[in-house]
């Protein structure tokens, strides 16, 4: 498997396709939340650029949650500022 | 061995709390004990010692020394004291002259067949014959000193690393036997032979190391003389003192007795009012300790600007100060995120606590992840979605009230062996098993212990299994209505059980897939769902799987659908490995949750931590520890704190663990030894033992107990002072001046720990979380009422078949543990003389695929996967079934996980170590990936001498 991005798209898809017993409306809620849930935001801003791209490699379901996240989730929350001056 | 500060009450305390109390008269006093308590305990209860030599409490009676004998008014003869229950209205006198004589008669015997070398004998001081002959004021002995069996030099023991067995002085008390027998369930010892020619026996005469004995330690305990005896109190003396703490190893956490001479540990026996062992230990606990004083201990700071480059020893404030900077520096490059660290599931609650403070207060993101990551997070997160809660439902003494034990993808009696040995206990006394493994683990089959069902299911397949298992029970009407309408959801219910009828799920549909028979499984859940209390205890083997999570709900389904929730002898009981990984992961390791696991995106949570913490903190999860090796290799993520954690050598894929290490700017290992991990660290900081501070650890029990400092530590500071210096480098401003304090602020911040402080764990010996104002004591038994969450949620467990296939290329399937006599990665374990038991790694091979390789027992053999190769050597078994092979992880140059493979939980992350296609073949020695890391390894431990 290479890494970052398709290991991302191999993650949304294997939480799908966990969910796949639900029905595809509520496996691609819990996706979603699952995401929303667990991922740190460059992962999660990752995907959904991944999602929009012409061949994403996602599942019906998994390519529905990323949909859901990004209407869903507000704007990723930067992170606190460090003063790195030592 | 006499108890140091503790009296031993003869006999065992009678279990049954509820027993009707009964009144005596002992030498004219009246004493109230339980019914079935024996006259001897009632004595001491009372504070007379009768005196005694073949009873002790740790092991039911046995009345044959006749030391302890007594009269008894209305009472023909002179019954031995600790054979006889009292009775009401018993009156009974311990001390008449008829009884002296007889006694004295009784060592008269004794003596005359002992060597009288007291006062160079090691025992000296500390030797219950001793005792008993100044007891019961022996002056001679009338048939002499020259007896039998003083034998000559040369006849002692000294094969156990341990301890010695000098069959010269043992008095045939049976002790060690019993002990092995009863506490430990080996039943390795035996007295051969008859009247004078009687010897204590190991296995078929052989010597303790090549029996079957594994070591424990138990006989040891239990002798009253010399004969067995601690090779360390030989050499060093008696010690004076005991200081009670916890053992560092595994997920029982043992509580011991560490007895020591001024700062010198003598030895540590378990301690008897410890509640998760009751005076029993394993290996590991009992006599592997030596690593804290081992020559590889790292005792001053180091740093270095390269990982090619030797170390450097620095001072404490120059180490500190340097890793504030380049944390520091590199934020302030790649940004807020780029930096996170690692907990250690060994280190203590309140360490763990301040290392995840450190990242969120201090780095300022929620980059915090634990080793509970790689084995139990299913669990984690598998039980909060059923119950509402983290953790495992029972306390240890549950097992004794079950009927049906169901052990799952767990190898007790290597991994937690003074729980198996309890569990072994109530399976003699006639509970049922049902074992769930690929191999055939001991437990199957161990004197006196038969499983009554083992099914050794195809790698891979745990949650066709389970739910074939839940087709049974409910389409055959074996389910709990009246529970399920009471404590679950009806309707969630109802869709689950209409999901696992399908026909497509019965075991008959998955036999040829999962690899076990209908009938079989069939026989089992009937068995479960109807044989009485049932309690499903489960490993790793359930958890470190693509469908880990999934496989951890299908248990709780089938445990809410029987019924086997909510009180004494059931529950779901996840085996937690490491010492504190429970508390790891209650103190809010992971990078979605704080403490108490409540989510981080949970405003009023994160409200209570930033009022404490004088600073906002971040609301989105940060990144798991293989998320953070992929951001390294992408380069966004550049420097980590490590504590007491070895990820290059515990965590799967290897070269992918390197790779993400080595594209970090700043590494930092906290750690007793430079192990693999730290040839990839620019910062190594010299760590303390458990034995060199104060802290809790909490077990599988969510058991928080003590852990005491029994010496000052060796490397100048404890763990958790070291996270305080690198706090105040960074301008935190801690100021805690002992752990309490550091306990303190996480019972006001978590309101499950509410009720904790070291008084109460003073007071209680322990208390199992959640301990607040609603329970005050703790919570032995979870869910009695109704579970945390409201009602219990049945979840569809769908089975999808790992990615991970075998084929032409990778016809076998590899899947991994661990070994009694070692801990995990072996950091501690190598280091001490455990190594005799297990010097190496061994691949464990089914006879046919041996065969089919040209493979004998002891080759060299390569072991390749899509992901890297190794080499170590066969064992020739047919504990693996054809198709599997299995092998340990215990040496680093073994280098097990560079096969292994990324797939993971799909919830969790948490590695498949369980499942990885392989193929074996003959092999002329080391892969050329152990050469590669055998000559970088030995060129990145290079220290730099002193100036």
């Amino acid at each position: 498997m290479t890494r970052s991005i398709d290991r991302l798209v191999y993650m949304a898809n294997q939480i799908a396709r966990n969910f796949a017993a639900t029905g595809p409306e509520a496996a691609a809620r819990a996706t979603a939340d699952h995401i929303l849930a667990f991922w740190d935001p460059r992962m999660k801003a990752q995907i959904i650029a991944r999602a929009g791209e012409a061949e994403p490699g996602l599942s019906e379901s998994a390519a529905a949650a990323i949909a859901m996240i990004e209407s869903k989730a507000p704007a990723a929350v930067p992170a606190r500022e460090i003063n790195s001056q030592r | 061995m006499a108890w140091i500060g503790e009296i031993d009450l003869g006999t065992p305390a009678m279990v049954d709390v509820a027993a009707r109390r009964v009144t005596l008269t002992i030498d004219g006093q009246t004493v109230a004990v339980p019914e079935g308590t024996s006259v001897m305990r009632a004595a001491a209860l009372m504070g007379t010692t009768i005196p005694k030599l073949c009873a002790t409490d740790m092991l039911d009676s046995f009345g044959s020394c006749r030391l302890c004998l007594v009269e008894i008014e209305g009472r023909a003869g002179y019954p031995a004291s600790c054979t006889t229950p009292v009775a009401e209205g018993m009156v009974v006198s311990t001390q008449t002259d008829k009884l002296k004589a007889l006694r004295k008669g009784v060592m008269e015997l004794y003596i005359s067949d002992h060597p009288l070398d007291c006062l160079t004998c090691a025992a000296n001081g500390d030797c219950e014959l001793q005792d008993m002959a100044g007891a019961v004021g022996l002056r001679d002995v009338r048939y002499g000193y020259e007896g039998k069996n003083h034998i000559v030099e040369g006849c002692n023991d000294e094969s156990n690393p341990y301890f010695t067995f000098d069959p010269a002085k043992c008095i045939l008390c049976s002790r060690c036997v019993r002990a092995c027998d009863e506490v430990q369930g080996t039943f390795a010892l035996t007295v051969q032979g008859r009247g004078f020619d009687s010897r204590i026996s190991p296995s078929q005469n052989q010597d303790f190391l090549s029996s079957e004995c594994v070591s424990c330690g138990a006989c040891v305990q239990a002798c009253p003389t010399a004969t067995l005896i601690e090779k360390k109190v030989i050499e060093t003396g008696t010690p004076d003192r005991a200081v009670v703490t916890t053992c560092a190893y595994c997920g029982v956490g043992c509580s011991f007795r560490a007895e020591m001479r001024g700062e010198e540990l003598v030895r540590m026996v378990p301690w008897k009012e410890g509640k998760a062992n009751r005076g029993h230990s394993c290996v590991k606990g009992r006599f592997a300790w030596g690593y804290a004083n081992h020559q590889e201990r790292i005792l001053s700071p180091m740093i270095r600007a390269g990982i090619d480059e030797p170390w450097r020893e620095v001072s404490w404030e120059e180490a500190i100060a340097h890793t504030a900077r380049e944390f520091r520096r590199i934020q302030g490059r790649y940004g807020t995120r780029s930096i996170g660290g690692i907990t250690s599931s060994r280190c203590t609650n309140e360490e763990t606590f301040l290392v995840q403070k450190l990242i969120r207060q201090g780095f300022g993101n929620n980059n915090v992840d634990t080793c509970a990551r790689v084995c139990h997070s299913p669990t984690g997160y598998g039980l909060k979605t059923a119950f509402g809660t983290s953790a495992g439902t029972q306390d240890f003494d549950s097992v004794e009230h079950s009927d049906v034990i169901m052990v799952i993808g767990a190898n007790p009696t290597d991994g937690h062996p003074v729980f198996a040995s309890r569990m072994k206990q109530r399976l003699r006394q006639g509970a049922k098993l049902i074992v769930v493994d690929p191999r055939r683990i001991d437990l199957v089959r161990t004197p006196h212990v038969a499983a009554d069902h083992h099914l050794p299911l195809r790698p891979g397949t745990n949650v066709a299994v389970l739910t074939a298992m839940a087709h049974v029970i409910v389409t055959e009407g074996l389910a709990d209505e009246a529970f399920i309408r009471e404590r679950c959801d009806w309707d969630e219910y109802q869709d689950w059980a209409d999901f696992v009828s399908d026909p497509a799920r019965s075991p008959e549909a998955v036999e040829a897939l999962i690899g076990v028979s209908a009938d079989d499984l069939r026989a089992a859940a009937r068995l479960y769902a109807t044989g009485g209390n049932g309690a499903i205890y489960y490993g790793l083997g359930v958890t470190e799987h693509s469908q880990g999570s999934s496989t951890v709900m299908a248990i709780a389904n089938l445990a809410m659908a029987t019924g086997n929730l909510g009180r004494e002898g059931v529950g779901v009981n996840p085996l937690r490995g490491q010492n504190n990984v429970q508390g790891a992961c209650d103190m809010g390791s992971f990078p979605h949750e704080l403490s108490g696991y409540r989510h981080v995106s949970d405003a009023a949570t994160r409200a209570l931590f930033e009022e404490a913490w004088g600073v906002p903190l971040d609301a989105e999860p940060g990144l798991r520890i293989p998320n953070m090796l992929d951001a390294a290799t992408d380069g966004v993520f550049k420097a980590l704190f490590i504590q007491g954690e070895d990820i290059l050598q515990s965590d799967p894929n290897t070269s992918h663990v390197a790779a993400g290490l080595a594209a970090m700017e700043c590494v930092v290992v906290q750690d007793l030894f430079l192990n693999e991990t730290a040839n990839y660290a620019h910062v190594f900081l010299p760590g303390s033992t458990f034995l060199e501070k104060d802290g809790t650890f909490t077990n599988a029990e969510r058991r928080i107990q003590r852990v005491r400092k029994v010496m000052r530590p060796k490397n100048g500071y404890a763990d958790w002072e070291i996270v305080q210096l690198v706090a105040n480098a960074l301008d935190l401003g801690w100021d805690y001046t002992h752990p309490s304090e550091i306990m303190a602020e996480i019972a006001r911040l978590t309101p499950s720990f509410a009720a904790v402080s070291y008084a109460a764990l003073d007071e209680h010996g322990s208390l199992q979380w959640p301990a607040n104002e609603g329970a005050p004591q703790g919570t032995p038994t979870m869910h009695i009422d109704g579970f945390v969450r409201g009602k219990g949620k049945f979840v569809l467990t769908d089975y999808v078949p790992t990615d991970e296939r075998t084929g032409a290329r990778f016809p076998l399937l590899l899947t991994t543990g661990r070994i009694l006599s070692h801990y995990n990665v072996g950091a501690q374990t190598r280091r001490t003389d455990n190594v005799v038991w297990h010097p190496e790694d061994r691949l464990e091979i089914h006879p046919h695929d041996a065969e089919n390789r040209g493979v004998r027992d002891g080759d060299w053999v390569s072991l390749r996967s899509r992901a890297g190769e190794t080499t170590l050597r066969a064992l020739i078994t047919d504990r693996v079934a054809p198709g599997v092979v299995y092998t340990t992880f215990h040496h680093a140059e073994t280098q097990a996980n560079v096969v292994t493979t990324d797939y993971s939980d799909w919830a969790t992350n948490c590695p498949e170590y369980k499942v990885t296609a392989v193929q074996v073949a003959l092999s002329n020695g080391p892969s050329a990936w152990q050469e590669r890391y055998a000559e970088f390894a030995s060129r990145s431990r290079r220290v730099e001498p002193a100036e």
